[in-house]
This record gives C-alpha cells, sequence and structure tokens, in this order.
C-alpha cells in the first residue's frame, strides 16, 4: 500500500510529509544506522528523506519533459499529479494497486479543495494542521479510508473539534455516518425549500480530416446534481436512454417509432458511488440517495448521432516559402433560434511567421506571437449561420529542412443544449418519512454544451 | 487564521524557544507552539530534542492539539523509545475514552509507533477495539493488526488476532468488512503458503454482498482480494462474474479496472461456447473505453493495462480502434502508449484509417513519439500484406522531408519490410542511398548496409557505397561492423570479378584488428568458406532467410497470463512481474491463470489420459527456468528482424552447435592471425543432416513391424497426447509420447502447423531431469513445415543428460524453437520407458535385497479393476521389462515376486498379489530410493490397464 504522501512546491521543497510505512528508504537507512547509532534520530530523519530527495531529483527537477506519471528510482515507485505548481506524490514500494493510487490523489485534490479552495503553495502552507488531520484520517497505513468531504466535514474541521461539546447521540452518528451504507450523507438534514438542480454538461470531441470526414467524435457527458432535500430521499432519476425507451415502448408501437427518434445510444456510463449499480446493472434504472449539496451523479459517453454544432472549413495554401494563406469557415450547425457563445477559433502559425494580416467579417481577431497562433473570437452566433476569416502569413526564410507540422485548428465554444441529444425525463425524489412529496419539490434543469478537444486538421 | 507563519521562524535560539513556549501554562501558546514544531519537522528540521517537552501536551481534552502530539510522536518514537513509553499511558487511557472518535485515534496512532515496547501494551487496547461497539473504533483496529504484524508477526499470531481478523470478515458494517479483508490480504502475501484468507463459496459470498454496499476503496480491496480466488467450477466462476459486472459502471476506475481483472481471469474458466461468454465480452468493451477519457495519469495506468488485455484477448477491443487515435493534447506519456495499442489492433479493416494517422504522427514535434509512429507505419506493412505498398510510400515520402531521426528510422523499418517481402519494392532502393551520408545511428546504418548487400547486385555503386563505410571501420559499433562484413561477403559472392580486394580489406580487419569476439569468429568463417569452398559460402551465406515475425514486442505468454492476474496494479504499469521490482519476499507470490474446469465434464476417461499424468497438467508451460533454455536456443544475435545470415534455413540446430564446438578446437591448435587457413570443411556446409537419428528410427520403425504382433517386443505406447498446444506456441502445435522399443527410448512426435506461415529451424533440448533424459540427435524437420501440414517424427533419446532432481520426478521439461520462436512445455513420462532389459534379478540376490531393503522403503498400492490371470499379468508386465523372478501360491492367492532396473541403475523388488476372481491386485514394492515407488505403480497401472 502507499508507503508515504508527500506534497512538494514547484522548486521542490517539501510542504508536507506523511510517512505511513517504515519501508520508505529502509535499506539507505539501514546502511546509515551502522554510523548513526550516537544520533539515533538520524536514522529516521535520512530514512524520510530518501525519499523526499529521490523524488525532487529525478522528476521535479528533470530537465526532461515528464515521460511518465509513475517512476521507479531503486525499487521505490513514485506516483505523481501536479495541481498548478504544486506536486502530489505517493510513494511505495510494493505491488499496490495503481489505478487506486492515482484515484486517491485526485480525490485528495478534491477534500483539500472542499476544504480550502485552490490548491497552492500559500494555501497549502496556511492549513498544513488540517492537511496532517485529514492524512490521519483518510489514509490508514496507507489503506484510503472514507473520503467523502460530506462526512469528514462534520469531524473534522478548521475550528478544532468539538469533542467536549459532542453528545453520544452526535458522536456515534458521525461514526456510523462515517463507516456506514450511506457514508456520503449525514442524518437530520432539513430545509424548508426543497429544491434540486441538474446540469447536463457535455463536451463534444471532434477530429476532422482536412476534406471535412469525421475520423473521431464522441460526447463525453456528466450530469451534475445540485440537492437541497430533506432527510434521507430516495431518488430515482432517468433519461432518454435507447435501452429503457425500447423496453417500455414494446407494448406500443407507436410510441416506439416516436420516442426512438429521439432516444440516445449510451456507449458506456459510470455513477457515482451513491447510485445502486445491481439495480441499474439488472433493470438499467437508476436510484439512489444523494449526498447534501453538489455532486456529481454520472458520467456517460456517446459516439452516435452527434450534434456536431460547428463545422470548420479550412484552406490553406503556401505562396512561396515565405508566405501563407489562412482561409477559414464556420458553420454553425443547430436550431436559429439557439444561440452559442463563447466562440474561439484558434489557427496554429508556423515559428517562422513575421508578420500576419486578418480580415474577419465577425468578432475580433489577433495575432499572438507567444502562442503561435490566430485567435479568433466571436461573442454569440445563431444556428444556421457562417463566417470567415482570411489571414495572410508572412514568413522568414529559414534552412530548417523540417516541414512545419500543421498543428490542427481547434476550436471551442458552449451551446445551450446537450450535443448527444440527452434529456432528461425524470427526476423523482421520495422521502417516506417526512411530509413533503415529488410535487413540492422545485427542479431545475439546464443543459450546456460545452468543446472538448475539438480540432480539424487542415 | 493562516498556519504558514509557523514556516518562517529559522532562528538559532528556535529550539530553546520553542522549548519555553511548549511548557507555557496557556493552552493556546501550547498549541501554537506544538504547530510550529510541526512545520519544522515536516520542512526537515530536527526537533526531536524537543520529545520530553512536545509528549507532555499530550494529557489534553483538545482533539486538535493532541492530533498534532500524536504526529510528533510517530515521527520521533522510534528514535527515543524510552520516552515514549511515557506516552504509553495516555493511550491505554484514551483507549477506554467514551468518543469513539478518540479510541479509534488512539489505536491507530499506538500502531503507527514502532517500538517494540508500546506493542506490548497496545495487544490489550487493540483486543478491545476489535470487538469495540463503534464500527468506527472496529474499522481502525482492523488495518492495526496489519501494522502490528509488520512490525511483529509472531506477536499478532500469538495473541489470536488473526481469528478475531478472519471473524470481522463476517462483520455487520461493510467498512469493517473492507478494512479486514485488505489487513488479512496483506498480512496473507507475507504468509504465501498459511491459508489464512480461506476463500471458500460462503465467504465469498459474504464479500459479493458487502461489495455493494461499501465505499470506493472497499470495494478495491474486496475485488482485489476476489481476484485471488480460484472458483471450484465454471459455474460458480459465472455466478461471480455475474455479480461483478456492476462494478463496471462505477466512477472510480481502480473499482473498474479491479472488476476487469476479477472477470478477465475467471473468464478463463469459462467456455468459449457459452452465450454468457460472449456477453461478458462486449460487456468489458465500453468501460475500457470510458477509461481513456479519465486523467491523464489515470489514462496511462489504463493503457498499461489494455495493452495486455489486448494481447490477451484481442477481440475485445478490435472495433474500437479509433479511440486509440492521438490526441494533440495527449502528454507523452499517454500518445506512446496509444500508439503501441494502435499497431497491435491494425488489421486489414482499419488499415487505411490507421495509416493516414500514423502518417500525421509522423510530422509531431516530440522525437521518441515521431519515431515510434514512422516504426509502426513499417509494422503495418508487415502485419497487413495488402497495405504494404501503401505503407513504403508514405515511408518514402517522410523519407523525402530530409529531417534526419525520420530518415533513420523509416530506413530500419524498410530493411523489415524487404525481408518480409523479397524482391518487390528494390525500386525504392535508389532513394535510400541518397540518403546514406546522413545516417548517423549505429541501427540505421546496419539497416542500410544490410540492404546494400543483399541487393548488391541491382546496385551498380555497391562497392563503392560499401567501401566508404570501410573506412571507419574500427570506429563503428559492433553491429554495424558485422553487418558490413556479412554485406561485403554477400557482394563478393555476386561480384567475385571487380571485389576481391574490398573482401580481403575486411575480412582482415575483421579477424586480425579487431578485439570482438564475435566479429573475428564470423570472419573466420567467411574466411574458411570461401577459402575451401565457395559453392558452399554460397550455400550459407546467401541462403534464402526465414520469415520475420508479424507482432513484435509480444509479451512472453506465461508473463502474459501472470501480468493479467495483476491488473490495475503497478506490475501491470511496468509490464513487469512484482519480483522484479518489489523488495524481499513481499507480494511476490507467483500468479496464474486457473486452468478451465468445467463442472459438466466429467475428467478425462483415462483412455486417453497420458499414461501416468493426472489431465489437464499436460500442457505445462515452464515459467523461469526456461530463460536460460531460451538463450541457449536463440541463435540471433540481434533483434529477431536484423538476424544474421548464419541462420539459414538449411542449417540444423546441432549443426551449428558443432560448428561452433569445431571452430573452438580448430582455433585451439591454430595459431591466430596466420594468412588464409585453408585446410578445414567447417561442418555447417556440409553437414544438413546427422544420418544417425532417421535411420535409428528407422530401425525401430521395422523392428515394431516385424515383431509387434505379440506385442512382446516393446514396451506399452500411450496415444499421443498435446504437449503444446498451438494456442500457446504461435501456431506450432506439438503431439507426442515416449516409447521404448529394443534398448532404446525415443519421443515419438507430431509436429502441426496452424499458423499462416512457414516454420522452419525447429531444434530441440530438454532441461536437466531426473533420469538425465537427453536427445540422442537433433531434431529433423526436413523440409519447412508450411501451413496446415503435420509431421510425424521419432527423436532418440539418451540417458546420459545431466541430472537434476525434479518435482515431480517424471517432469520433463522441453524447449523448441524454429523460426518464429522459442516454446516451452513440459510433460510427464511414463516410468516404464526407463526399464531396462536386463532388469532380471537372481532369485537369490532378489530374497537377500529384499531383506536387506528397510521395510520402511516398502510401499503398497492397489490396482484395481485389472480382469487379467497370473499368467497374463506375467506375460504383459515382462514384454515391458518387469520380469518376473518367482511365483508362488498361498493360501490360493498368486503371489508374483518381481523386479526391474531403471536407466540409472536403481532396482526395483516388487510383490503383485493376484486372488483369483478378484479385479483388484495388491502391489508392494521397495525399493532404495522410495520416491520412485508411486511412479513405478503409476507405469504398473498403465501397463496392466492397456
Amino acid at each position: 500500500m502507499i508507503g508515504g504522501l508527500f506534497i512538494y512546491n514547484h522548486k521542490g521543497e517539501v510542504l508536507i510529509s506523511r510517512v505511513y510505512r517504515d519501508d520508505i528508504g529502509k535499506r539507505q537507512a539501514a546502511d546509515l544506522a551502522v554510523f548513526s547509532s550516537s544520533w539515533p534520530f538520524l536514522e529516521e530523519r535520512v530514512n524520510r528523506r530518501n525519499a523526499v530527495d529521490a523524488f525532487r531529483v529525478n522528476v521535479i527537477h528533470a530537465r526532461q519533459q515528464v515521460r511518465s506519471p509513475v517512476t521507479n528510482i531503486a525499487r521505490t515507485s513514485f506516483f505523481h499529479v501536479k495541481r498548478s505548481n504544486i506536486w502530489l506524490a505517493a510513494v511505495t514500494k510494493q505491488n499496490v494497486n495503481a489505478a487506486m493510487v492515482f484515484e486517491f490523489l485526485y480525490k485528495m485534490c478534491d477534500v483539500m479543495a472542499a476544504y480550502f479552495g485552490k490548491i497552492s503553495e500559500e494555501n497549502i502552507k496556511n492549513n498544513f494542521v488540517l492537511i496532517y488531520e485529514l492524512l490521519d484520517e483518510i489514509l490508514d497505513f496507507g489503506y484510503p479510508q472514507n473520503s467523502e468531504t460530506g462526512a469528514l466535514k462534520t469531524f473534522i474541521t478548521q475550528q478544532g473539534i468539538k469533542s467536549q461539546h459532542q453528545t453520544k447521540e452526535e458522536q456515534s452518528q458521525i461514526t456510523s455516518q462515517v463507516t456506514g451504507q450511506i457514508g456520503w450523507r449525514r442524518e437530520g438534514i432539513k430545509y424548508r425549500r426543497n429544491e434540486l438542480f441538474l446540469d447536463v454538461l457535455e463536451s463534444v470531441n471532434l477530429l476532422m480530416s482536412p476534406q471535412g470526414q469525421v475520423l473521431s467524435a464522441h460526447v463525453s457527458g456528466r450530469v451534475v446534481m445540485k440537492s437541497y432535500l430533506s432527510g434521507m430521499p430516495e431518488c430515482k432519476f432517468g433519461m432518454n436512454d435507447k435501452i429503457v425507451i425500447e423496453k417500455q415502448g414494446k407494448g406500443t408501437a407507436d410510441e416506439t417509432s416516436k420516442s426512438g427518434k429521439q432516444s440516445i445510444a449510451i456507449d458506456d456510463c459510470t455513477f457515482h458511488q451513491c447510485v445502486r449499480l445491481s439495480k441499474f446493472d439488472s433493470e438499467r434504472s437508476i436510484s439512489f440517495i444523494p449526498p447534501d449539496g453538489e455532486f456529481e451523479l454520472m458520467r456517460y459517453r456517446t459516439t452516435k448521432d452527434i450534434i456536431l454544432p460547428f463545422r470548420v472549413i479550412p484552406l490553406v495554401r503556401e505562396v512561396g516559402r515565405t508566405k501563407l494563406e489562412v482561409k477559414v469557415v464556420i458553420k454553425s450547425n443547430f436550431k436559429p433560434s439557439l444561440l452559442a457563445q463563447k466562440i474561439e477559433v484558434r489557427i496554429p502559425t508556423p515559428l517562422n511567421t513575421s508578420g500576419v494580416q486578418v480580415i474577419c467579417m465577425k468578432g475580433k481577431a489577433k495575432y499572438k506571437a507567444s502562442e503561435n497562433a490566430i485567435v479568433w473570437k466571436i461573442k454569440r452566433m445563431a444556428g444556421m449561420k457562417e463566417s470567415q476569416i482570411s489571414a495572410e502569413i508572412e514568413l522568414l526564410p529559414t534552412n530548417d529542412k523540417k516541414k512545419w507540422a500543421r498543428p490542427p485548428i481547434s476550436m471551442n465554444f458552449e451551446v445551450p443544449f446537450a450535443p448527444s441529444g440527452l434529456k432528461v425525463r425524470y427526476l423523482k425524489v421520495f422521502e417516506p418519512k417526512l411530509n413533503y412529496s415529488d410535487h413540492d419539490v422545485i427542479k431545475w434543469v439546464r443543459y450546456i454544451g460545452r468543446s472538448g478537444i475539438y480540432e480539424t486538421r487542415c | 487564521m493562516t498556519d504558514s507563519k509557523y514556516f518562517t521562524t529559522t532562528k538559532k535560539g528556535e529550539i530553546f524557544e520553542l522549548k519555553a513556549e511548549l511548557n507555557s501554562d496557556k493552552k493556546e501558546k501550547k498549541k501554537e507552539a506544538v504547530k510550529k514544531v510541526i512545520a519544522s519537522m515536516t520542512v526537515g528540521k530536527d526537533v526531536s530534542a524537543l520529545f520530553p517537552d512536545v509528549v507532555n501536551c499530550m494529557q489534553t481534552d483538545n482533539l486538535e492539539l493532541k492530533k498534532l502530539v500524536y504526529l510528533y510522536l510517530m515521527n520521533y518514537a522510534k528514535s527515543q523509545p524510552d520516552m515514549a513509553i511515557m506516552a504509553v499511558n495516555t493511550f491505554v487511557k484514551d483507549c477506554e475514552d467514551p468518543n469513539p472518535l478518540i479510541r479509534a485515534l488512539a489505536v491507530r496512532t499506538m500502531g503507527c509507533i514502532r517500538v517494540d515496547k508500546i506493542t506490548e501494551y497496545l495487544c490489550e487496547p487493540l483486543r478491545k477495539c476489535l470487538k469495540d461497539e463503534d464500527p468506527y473504533v472496529r474499522k481502525t483496529a482492523a488495518v492495526c493488526v496489519a501494522k502490528l504484524h509488520d512490525i511483529n508477526a509472531q506477536l499478532v499470531e500469538d495473541q489470536g488476532f488473526l481469528d478475531t481478523l478472519k471473524d470481522l470478515i463476517s462483520d455487520s458494517n461493510p467498512m469493517v468488512v473492507a478494512n479486514a479483508v485488505a489487513a488479512l490480504s496483506e498480512i496473507a502475501e507475507s504468509h504465501p503458503s498459511s491459508n489464512l484468507l480461506d476463500l471458500n463459496p460462503q465467504s465469498i459470498n459474504k464479500l459479493l454482498t458487502a461489495l455493494n454496499e461499501c465505499t470506493e476503496w472497499g470495494q478495491i480491496f474486496i475485488l482485489d482480494c476476489l481476484a485471488n480466488y480460484t472458483p471450484k467450477d465454471d459455474r460458480e466462476a459465472q455466478s461471480i462474474c455475474e455479480r461483478v459486472t456492476p462494478r463496471l459502471s462505477h466512477a472510480n476506475s481502480a473499482v473498474v479496472l479491479s472488476a476487469v481483472k476479477v472477470l478477465m481471469k475467471f473468464m478463463e474458466m469459462l467456455s468459449k461456447d457459452l452465450d454468457y461468454y460472449g456477453t461478458l465480452l462486449k460487456k468489458l468493451a465500453p468501460p475500457l473505453v470510458t477509461l481513456l477519457s479519465a486523467e491523464p495519469e489515470l489514462q496511462y495506468v489504463a493503457l498499461r493495462n489494455i495493452n495486455l488485455i489486448v494481447q490477451k484477448r484481442p477481440e475485445i477491443l478490435k472495433h474500437e480502434m479509433k479511440v486509440f487515435f492521438v490526441k494533440y493534447n495527449d502528454p507523452i506519456y499517454v500518445k506512446l502508449e496509444k500508439l503501441d495499442i494502435m499497431i497491435r489492433l491494425a488489421s486489414q479493416a482499419n488499415i487505411a484509417q490507421v495509416l493516414a494517422e500514423l502518417k500525421e504522427y509522423a510530422t509531431e514535434v516530440d522525437v521518441d513519439f515521431v519515431r515510434k509512429a514512422v516504426r509502426a507505419i513499417g509494422r503495418c506493412a508487415i502485419k497487413v500484406e495488402q497495405s504494404a505498398e501503401r505503407c513504403v510510400s508514405t515511408l518514402l515520402d517522410l523519407i523525402q522531408t530530409k529531417v534526419n531521426y525520420v530518415v533513420q528510422e523509416a530506413i530500419v523499418v524498410i530493411k523489415d519490410i524487404f525481408r518480409k517481402y523479397p524482391n518487390k519494392y528494390e525500386s525504392v532502393i535508389a532513394t535510400l542511398c541518397e540518403n546514406l551520408d546522413s545516417l548517423d545511428e549505429p541501427e540505421a546504418r546496419a539497416a542500410m548496409i544490410w540492404i546494400v548487400g543483399e541487393y548488391a547486385e541491382r546496385i551498380d555503386n555497391a562497392d563503392e557505397l560499401l567501401e566508404s563505410f570501410l573506412e571507419g571501420f574500427h570506429d563503428e559499433s559492433t553491429q554495424v561492423q558485422l553487418q558490413l562484413l556479412t554485406a561485403i561477403v554477400k557482394l563478393f559472392l555476386k561480384k567475385p570479378t571487380e571485389t576481391q580486394e574490398l573482401v580481403q580489406q575486411v575480412l582482415s580487419l575483421a579477424t586480425q584488428d579487431s578485439d570482438n569476439p564475435d566479429l573475428r569468429d564470423r570472419g573466420y568463417i567467411y574466411w574458411r568458406l570461401l577459402s575451401t569452398d565457395p559453392v558452399a559460402a554460397k550455400e550459407v551465406v546467401l541462403a534464402e532467410k526465414p520469415l520475420i515475425s508479424e507482432e513484435t514486442d509480444l509479451i512472453e505468454p506465461t508473463l502474459l497470463d501472470e501480468l493479467i492476474c495483476y491488473i490495475g496494479t503497478l506490475a501491470s504499469v511496468y509490464h513487469k512481474p512484482p519480483s522484479a521490482f518489489v523488495e524481499g519476499g513481499r507480494g511476490v507470490v507467483h500468479k496464474s491463470l486457473p486452468p478451465r474446469t468445467a463442472s459438466n465434464e466429467s475428467t478425462e476417461s483415462p483412455e486417453t489420459a497420458p499414461a501416468g499424468a493426472p489431465s489437464g497438467e499436460q500442457p505445462d508451460v515452464i515459467p523461469s527456468q526456461g530463460d536460460l533454455l531460451g538463450d541457449l536456443l536463440n541463435l540471433d544475435l540481434g533483434p529477431p528482424v536484423s538476424g544474421p545470415p548464419l541462420a539459414t534455413s538449411s542449417v540444423q540446430m546441432g549443426a551449428v552447435d558443432l560448428l561452433g564446438g569445431g571452430l573452438d578446437s580448430l582455433m585451439g591448435d591454430e595459431p591466430e592471425g596466420i594468412g588464409a587457413p585453408n585446410f578445414v570443411t567447417p561442418p555447417a556446409a556440409t553437414a544438413p543432416a546427422n544420418l544417425g537419428a532417421p535411420m535409428g528410427s528407422g530401425l525401430s520403425d521395422l523392428f515394431d513391424l516385424t515383431s509387434g504382433v505379440g506385442a512382446l517386443s516393446g514396451s506399452y505406447v500411450a496415444p499421443k497426447a498435446i504437449w503444446l498446444p498451438a494456442m500457446k506456441a504461435k501456431g506450432l502445435e506439438i503431439l507426442g509420447t515416449f516409447t521404448r522399443q529394443v534398448g532404446s527410448i525415443s519421443m515419438d512426435l507430431q509436429l502441426t502447423n496452424k499458423a499462416l506461415q512457414v516454420m522452419t529451424d525447429f531444434a530441440i533440448q530438454f532441461n536437466r531431469n531426473s533420469f538425465g533424459l537427453a536427445p540422442a540427435a537433433p531434431l529433423q524437420v526436413h523440409a519447412p513445415l508450411s501451413p496446415n501440414q503435420t509431421v510425424e517424427l521419432s527423436l532418440p533419446l539418451s540417458t546420459v543428460g545431466s541430472v537434476m532432481k525434479m518435482e515431480p520426478l517424471n517432469n520433463l521439461q522441453v524447449a523448441v524453437k524454429n523460426n518464429i520462436d522459442v516454446f516451452y512445455f513440459s510433460t510427464l513420462y511414463p516410468l516404464h520407458i526407463l526399464f531396462v532389459e536386463d532388469g532380471k534379478m537372481d532369485r537369490q540376490v532378489f530374497l537377500a535385497t529384499w531383506k536387506d531393503i528397510p521395510n520402511e522403503n516398502e510401499a503398497q498400492f492397489q490396482i484395481r479393476d485389472c480382469p487379467l490371470n497370473a499368467e497374463a499379468v506375467s506375460s504383459r508386465l515382462q514384454s515391458s521389462n518387469i520380469f518376473t523372478v518367482a511365483k508362488r501360491t498361498v493360501e490360493g492367492q498368486d503371489m508374483l515376486y518381481q523386479s526391474l532396473k531403471l536407466t540409472n541403475g536403481i532396482w526395483v523388488l516388487a510383490e503383485l498379489r493376484i486372488q483369483p476372481g478378484n479385479p483388484s491386485f495388491t502391489l508392494s514394492l521397495k525399493c532404495r530410493a522410495p520416491e520412485v515407488a508411486q511412479h513405478v505403480y503409476q507405469a504398473y497401472e498403465t501397463i496392466l490397464k492397456n
């Protein structure tokens, strides 16, 4: 299991170090122990510092780009993730579950973010006591324990624990929640207004050939739920999943044909741990008791019948060795009544560009030398419209033999619908113990489609 | 509130100041001081001098302060064991605290303090906590047992904590179950033999129930534990799979991968005809693809695992090529892995798309990635014949870019394409030659030289080109030198008139001025060949080359199977077994996939089972010793594709060995450096066939025909059984059995080529074994084995090989090599092939020996259901060299006294008791080496029942 966990700043200085297992740096320590018998503490220190330093020297200070997120240095494995300038590294000498270690590191980031916001050197230093407390709780002997913020916040607080004031009932409620079947929600939550928000957030990914052929396209979507519900509500979520619709529609052929058009084929989906997976597996129904507040209910992926909100048509012409002519047309491909926002088209330019002249009909375009790209921004664009940009790129003559790689033209945007075609059909709430019913819950649903990696080769 | 200020005070008198603050009366000040201490500790300063002062702060009802003190204790207790004892009282007291959080904190921290004296005090509180009413305390105590075991394993066993831990598997709280499973799994790893986890259908059921209820981490612990279980039959495997599949939809990738591991492992037991098998295959693909939309680090772990899964079960992802297309912004480690998988999935159906992608990648920035992409194009050409032409033209385009490393990489792969499709694309040679000067990497230079040598007759200025390399001969790497030597010899054989000088030059460079033995040896071989028999030289040097294999970098099948058992773990990321990177004995238990056992199939009937061997064990692949054998058998000096020209199809394995030996002896009596050696005929060229072997087998065949009437001449021969299934040996299937005919043992083999390519260059070797069995002649497969062809042959065996006791005794590990690869399998030979003809003992001697052998060496066996009478038994056994020395009739029972002798001189004495009318015989065996008794008994069984 995880032998130790370290947090470094960008210089490689240790901000947090927590060792769970003795084996981290054991051998080196044994070598040193002979000399340090009069200074017994030295052993412990060297012990730790070895692992710490090895990572700094080999990864953080390495000249080369990171070639692997898992590094093995002297039979010790280092897993690392980076958040802004901060490195989190888990260290082990055993054959651990690698996927679990990374999942844990991400979770650790989430937990820290939930407690003190952005993960930065300053925030970490400001909260180091809290972080140690968290690390003590969510990782025991290197085994991840309950790491749901909802539960953790009930007994790890920044104000110091109020152990004196807690009653016995409160204490056992905490422990039963931390270890219980519904570790993500505490009992006794009350709201005057029972309300829930559903956001269907999709990112649509595309790779298109210069000729307009779709090389690959998929939507990865998330359903994020924010719930303010009293008690322990039992929820059931329904969407226009093809398998469900076809199953239901079997009786009436008419409806099948009608709803068949609107249903979507989901390639795969994964759920928050509150969802009863065996029920989904057998009945394909999504039922759960939600955590309080915001959480990600599900993730899904679709590849069929995707609505591609924009089409990019590039035209690049090399005029001699010192000039490029670029023309790019974008076409919006959705209902005219809808508006796309935050549109940005990024046209890469060669490294030896000396000057660029741009003409666009709509929005603003600028050549950004530092990014080697022309960035064209349009605030809003309605459906079924088109717009174009043309640019002349002057090049410095070079004797570089290698041709310009022509990176793809990428695009960013946001549209108010789900490109996969997913529709929320219902979200039913039952709370048998309290006297509010499904009708009393105020529900909000919103669809946002964003560009993921939306690229057209040129 | 900001804590960062604690990081900044680093003055000289700091320790002193802190000491004062720690002893302050004010609670707040104390807390501040402890925080400062912890901050110093974190940045690596030594604050151990404050130990007594910090421990003094432990007695507090402020939980935050308590936790900080505990943190300090965990760090420094080991260096101050005597002081740490001071803390024990507080711990013990805290373990009784009414607040479960404090009880758990105390037991958790105590386990982290690795001081022997403290662990003694830990036992009582831990015992209580394991039975605590609060699940939070129990789950913490469960992990604490693992901690204690790590410090003092004996103590844990003596105190009976393991049993308590086992009980926790049935706990009502899922998290307690999960932690108990995790702790037990870890402890079990350090005791591979103990049956600690004791998984049985009941406990599995409990785990599966807990699986639905516990946290994501708990699910991982449980799934990883389940993966170690071997279901008793396919029905149980299926029912576990059914309950594990819902986990594939979990948001946590580690849960998904661990579930995949369980499914991949248990699938091994399911019959492919089962509907469920197909369903399962279909269910596996989407979650694997979904893993690719996780964060990049997890994508990397997933891709490394998918790489294994694709090799094990290519059918799962064969339609998912597109998801492995590289994205421009992928981190480089993700890109490289995706590329690897793309090559594995490339097929005729998707080749066009793949090629278009690869061409894009070849223009990217990262050098490693571009190189790999270029190489991938070459692999595609070799793998999918229809695409070869397009691949070649793509590679030519890339060469035109003149980017140095692209050109070099392209030339290396074009060489492979030439190997695969000889004489098809030589039109591109001109283009390649243009780039000769820009090649600065040995591999590319060697490849180019190979091409020039191979096509010397079509390149007008081949001699000039090669000569230009010769100038700096000694500065080249060995790879290039060897290749240059061979290429010039090829050139000479093709255009002898104008290149005589050149060849002499290179031969003298290689033999006289080089320190490299490989190069020198090769130089001498050529020299002698050329000077004695140019025709033979031509046959050897210009021989048709074996085909190169389509797949590269495949993981060796046994390793692959082992790695499948480690899906999700570091081993699967490194593609190495844990023993390669884990120190000591921990976690290095060898794992293997379960064999397929169907509940509805009865065990194989004895007729088809190979003599004396339990069914199912037969096609056993040798794990570790194989490496050595592989080295011995592997002729190729370089990577398989750039094989030296010596590995020709006409030269047999055995002959090459001879060559080596012959040359050594020559070298001995001949001073080095003398001009052209002229009188030796190297055996390689003239001894293509060893006549002994086929003759021997022919003779025995003859014998079989003439005297085979009464089955008196030879011992019983079991029908051929599959020793090496085609699946495990890239298409080579081997069936075999052992025979003994008039004093000679042989191995009858049937080789079938179930692959799509021709197989040549067969050779065989045995590992050392109990009776020194060894091939007496090389394996003679006279013609290349074309697809779907079967050849039967008999390999004479001797018993003079090296001896090593095997387990079981009659285990024989065999390595078979052909042009594709080396394969390993092990088989059990029936002992009666080792019974020699002069095994009849004199009566008196028999009597004396029987008495002489101590009684504890006597073994008794029952032979059931044998309908023969004493006469028939005696004669049948005699044909297998078990001789009846005497016969007595006592109280209506026939007693046969028999003797036999093994090839290594061990005598076995037997008493066989036969009651007329009773088909059960009693066999008593006496032998000075009692371990053979079991196998002799099996031989009796085999002989009498067939």
